[in-house]
Parts: C-alpha cells; sequence; structure tokens
C-alpha cells in the first residue's frame, strides 16, 4: 500500500497530490506539466517536497522530519530516457541493484532479453533498451515500481512491441506499479486505477472505464486523448472475419482475434466519430450507433459533442462548430454517431 | 647513451620524475576540486574556483616566489614541516610541488568539465537502485569521467614536465637536484657554444610531449570502445 500526499511549489506550478494505490496498475494520468513525474520522483526520493508525507507498506519514507534516501527506499523506477548505463553491458546494468543473479533467468525470459546480456546499451532498438531498464527495475527486488512514461520516447512499432510485455509485468510479477503517462490508450490497456492530475491536484480517482468515457473530464484529457471507452462482450466470429462485440450501447463489428464470450474494451477516439441526424444509408462504415446530445463545447473552430448512448455508455465526437451549426445540433437531439474505427484495447 | 651527459641524463630523469610525482599525487585532490566544483553549491565556491586558477594568471616566478616564502626552510609551513623531515626548498620534492601547483588548474578544469557532462539522472537511476552516494561515486561518476581525468592527467603532466619560472625561483637550478630539463636548457643557453647541446633536449622534450599526447589519444580511443560507442 502506497500513500501520497505531497505539497510542492515550484515556479509557475503549486502541487497538492493526496492518493493511496494499492496492489495492481495505478496510472497517474494528466497532461505534460501536469506534475505527474513530481509526484513519482517525491515517492522514489528524487524530489524532496516542500511537505507532505509519503508512506510505502507501512514504512514512512518522508515526512516533516523524516527522509529516507532513495537508496534505501527499495522502489523501482523505469525512466522515459532509460537511463541505462553506458560504460556496463547489459548483464551489468540488470545486476547493478540485484543481490545475487538467482533471479535473472525468470526476468530474462519474462522480458525477451535473453539474447542481449554481452551487449552494450548504446546498440539495442529503443524497445530492447526500455526491457533492459524494466529487468533492472525488477532485478533489485522493489516494494514497488515506478515507470514514468515508458514508451513516449518510442516510436508506435516500438510501442506495439513492449505493450505485451508491461501486460505480462502485470499479470506475471505481482508488483504494484505506479504508471505515469497522458496517453489514454496506453492507461486503458494496463490501469486498474487512474488518478486523474490535472494542473497540480487530484481532479478525479476511479477506474479507466469510467474516467475515459467522462464527458466532463473530456476538455481536461489534452486535445487528442478524448473519446471513450466501451466494455462489451465477444458473441461471435462470423464468416467474413468480422468479430461481434455486445456492448451496451449497441452491437460493434471489428476484425479482432478475441474468443467468443470474452470480455473486452474498445476504445474511440473524437476524432474517428462522425454525426449525422439522420440514419446513414450506402455508408462504407459498420459500427453505427444511436445517441442523444448532452452538452456542446466549443473550442473554436471546433467543437466536442458529448453523447450519450444506451446503458449509460458515453462518448465524446469532435467536429467542426461549423458543421454542428449547420446541423442544427443542441442539447437533447437524437443522432446517430457513426464510429469511423474502433480499437481494441484490452482483454481479460 | 653518448648523445647526452650524465648531467643532461639527470636532468631528463629528473624531469620525468617530478612530472610524474606531482601529476600522481595532485590527482585525487584534483578529482575532489573538480567534483565539488561540478556539483556542489557553497558559499565560497567562487573563491575556491578563483584560488584553483590562480596559478594560470600569476607570473610563475611570482607564484614561484609565494612557495618559497610560505614552503622555504623559514617559511610558516616549511619548518613546520621541516620538523617532521619534509624538506621542499632547493629539494626535487619542491620542484614536484611547484609543478603540481602549476599543473593543478589544467587538470581540474578537465576533470571538471567531464563531470559536468555526466547526465545526473544516471547517477540518480543507481541511487534508486540502492547504490549509496559512494557507491555511485565509484561506479558511475568516476568511470563515465574516465575520459577527462586521463585528458586532465596527461595535460597536467605535460604541463608539469616544461614548468620552468616557479620551479626555478623556488629551488633553483641545481644540477642532479633541482635540475629540470627546462632549467638545463635554460642553463646551456646561457653558457657560451651550449646551443647545441640545449637542442638536443629541446628534442627530446618534444619527443615526451608528443608521447604523452599519443599515449591519452589511444587510451581514449581504447576508453570509447570499451564504453561501446
Amino acid at each position: 500500500m502506497l500513500q501520497v500526499e505531497v505539497h510542492h511549489r515550484f515556479p509557475g506550478l503549486a502541487l497538492d497530490i493526496s492518493f493511496e494505490a494499492a496492489g495492481g496498475v495505478t496510472a497517474l494520468f494528466g497532461r505534460s506539466g501536469a506534475g505527474k513525474t513530481t509526484v513519482a520522483n517525491a515517492v522514489a526520493g528524487l524530489v524532496r517536497p516542500d511537505s507532505g508525507q509519503i508512506a510505502l507498506n507501512g514504512r514512512i519514507l518522508s515526512a516533516p522530519g523524516i527522509w529516507t534516501p532513495p537508496y534505501r527506499r527499495r522502489i523501482g523506477y523505469v525512466f522515459q530516457n532509460t537511463r541505462l548505463f553506458p560504460h556496463m553491458s547489459v548483464r551489468k546494468n540488470l545486476l547493478y541493484g540485484a543481490a545475487d543473479d538467482r533471479h535473472l533467468p525468470r526476468v530474462m525470459d519474462m522480458l525477451g532479453i535473453d539474447h542481449l546480456l554481452a551487449r552494450h546499451p548504446q546498440s539495442l532498438s529503443g524497445g530492447e533498451q526500455q526491457r533492459v531498464a524494466i529487468g533492472r527495475a525488477l532485478l533489485m527486488n522493489p516494494e514497488l515500481l515506478i515507470m514514468d512514461e515508458p514508451l513516449s520516447a518510442l516510436d508506435p512499432a516500438r510501442k506495439a512491441e513492449i505493450l505485451p510485455w508491461l501486460e505480462r509485468l502485470r499479470d506475471e510479477a505481482g508488483l504494484p506499479i505506479l504508471y505515469v503517462s497522458h496517453s489514454v490508450a496506453e492507461v486503458a490497456r494496463l490501469a486498474d486505477r487512474v488518478v486523474l492530475i490535472d494542473a497540480g491536484r487530484v481532479a478525479r480517482i476511479g477506474t479507466p472505464d469510467l474516467l475515459l468515457s467522462d464527458p466532463a473530464l473530456a476538455p481536461r484529457l489534452g486535445p487528442r486523448e478524448a473519446g471513450g471507452v466501451l466494455t462489451g462482450q465477444v458473441t461471435e466470429h462470423a464468416d467474413d472475419g468480422l468479430t461481434a462485440i455486445e456492448t451496451p450501447a449497441g452491437t460493434l463489428h471489428l476484425a479482432a482475434d478475441v474468443a467468443v464470450g470474452r470480455t473486452v474494451r474498445l476504445r474511440i477516439s473524437a476524432e474517428d466519430i462522425v454525426l449525422s441526424t439522420r440514419y446513414p444509408q450506402g455508408l462504407s462504415a459498420l459500427n453505427i450507433l444511436p445517441a442523444q446530445i448532452d452538452a456542446l463545447h466549443t473550442e473554436g473552430a471546433q467543437m466536442l459533442v458529448h453523447l450519450r448512448l444506451k446503458g449509460e455508455a458515453a462518448l465524446v465526437a469532435r467536429i467542426t462548430t461549423r458543421s454542428a451549426s449547420a446541423m442544427g445540433l443542441a442539447e437533447n437531439v437524437r443522432v446517430f454517431a457513426i464510429l469511423k474505427s474502433v480499437a481494441l484495447i484490452h482483454h481479460s | 647513451m653518448d648523445i647526452f651527459t650524465a648531467e643532461e641524463w639527470q636532468a631528463i630523469f629528473l624531469s620525468l620524475r617530478v612530472s610524474a610525482v606531482a601529476t600522481i599525487a595532485s590527482l585525487p585532490l584534483g578529482i575532489f576540486i573538480a567534483y565539488i566544483l561540478a556539483r556542489c553549491r557553497f558559499p565560497g565556491r567562487d573563491l575556491l574556483n578563483a584560488i584553483v586558477h590562480l596559478p594560470l594568471i600569476l607570473p610563475p616566478v611570482v607564484t614561484g616566489y609565494l612557495l618559497l616564502i610560505t614552503f622555504g626552510r623559514r617559511g610558516p609551513v616549511g619548518s613546520a614541516l621541516a620538523e617532521i623531515g619534509i624538506v621542499f626548498s632547493f629539494n626535487w620534492t619542491g620542484a614536484a610541488l611547484a609543478a603540481a601547483i602549476m599543473a593543478f588548474p589544467l587538470m581540474v578544469r578537465a576533470i571538471r568539465l567531464s563531470i559536468e557532462m555526466i547526465d545526473q539522472g544516471i547517477e540518480a537511476a543507481a541511487s534508486t537502485l540502492g547504490a549509496s552516494p559512494l557507491r555511485v561515486f565509484a561506479t558511475i561518476t568516476l568511470p563515465l569521467a574516465l575520459p577527462g581525468i586521463i585528458a586532465g592527467t596527461i595535460l597536467a603532466f605535460a604541463k608539469a614536465m616544461g614548468e620552468f619560472g616557479a620551479t626555478i625561483t623556488f629551488v633553483s637550478s641545481i644540477p642532479g637536484v633541482t635540475q629540470t630539463v627546462p632549467s638545463a636548457i635554460y642553463a646551456l643557453l646561457q653558457a657560451p657554444g651550449g646551443e647545441a647541446r640545449a637542442l638536443r633536449l629541446v628534442g627530446i622534450s618534444v619527443m615526451i610531449s608528443m608521447g604523452a599526447i599519443l599515449v591519452s589519444e589511444i587510451l581514449a580511443r581504447r576508453l570509447a570502445r570499451r564504453m561501446g560507442s
């Protein structure tokens, strides 16, 4: 159990954060500059907060008059820019914080890095470097693992390569993880709990489903992160390769390799939703859901439209202000949401 | 062997010995001062920086004279050290002290720059992995600063080989005792007909300095390869 209360002032931002995190993955989520990394650094002992108290499993790490230096905290830290030791081989990097090499085979196997041992960090790809950094943090046998935007320095292909390893880590290592991110996709896929940080404060705490689909929070999520998450169940695999997924808002069809009966989470970006006042005909899009407009938020030439769907589901669409006025969109107007693309983010 | 007279050989070996001792003895202090100048913020830091750099801007004769009145037989430090059997004045150890002080700013500067180049995030990563500050210094900071430490050492050695003004002021130029290669060259040039022999000593000076630079290049390259870049 991690208990965090941090008050810290620095030019341009006052940080007043408090939350608790039990097992599983807790995401510190928010825009860049919201203060997420400072909180992570305070937990790790790399930043000394002005005041507050941080305790891990009953051990007080920092409080007025108490200060545990980072090397006595037993908190593993995976940094955005890996911070591997350039003058050491991968093997030496991995074992730097380890008492012995007993757990090396298991960690190497879990992260798929056994073939890299003799190499130096500079000769590895970005994804390999990040996997070594994760292994290095795991091998110190930490009580908590902090990951600060571990994927943000990687290109989409590398991200896709490393995400399964992170899921495996979450499911196999049984280690509480504090995951700092500004990416909805990563948080929706990995987190059990989300702490939404906005301008130095905790805006909300909840499950990813609840938080990411909450229209009230859409403006705080950043321009490309708005949208929504739908949870559904796989009901059928059609002969043409498409899978039917039953959600409270309606049935969706997409190409997905998931067994019938499994529960899945689907993410729809606000950019990928087209609105129509009538049921569209002669359209290639397969996934069309009826909805009612809850609220409209103007953002210059663009507009965020908050949609209420069947079964308490919610989505946010982004359209131009010109279209909205041409279509006569207003609160309580009934529309059809045409989903141009639906991403499968998680199945458990 | 007959290229040089016995006296000239003495000067060459004395120069090597003085420079080696000056460099090796001042290296730990040089790393320490470079580290605190690069990393620590404390009152008097600018003053310390100025004192370290003083020999670089003072006329060497002035440095030599200051050494003479401080470390000379009747100087406050010199007389105290003489009690316990350490004598600097008119002794080869004095030449080493003068050379060390003159070379110190160059050594500190090179090491300090390389410490400043180290990403402190890497040291922070080591501390989250359970390494105490001492272990971080020994296993991360020091190895990563090694190129600068080598460069600073070689630079200091070359500077010590060439030190003349402070040395001759502090310990004079006694053949076989304190007469280094530069002092010997100066002495030869003062005597009629000494130019040809002076030129041979100039030649060996150039060779030793070139050798030092070559060695530092080879070490730097080997180091770079070991770091895998």
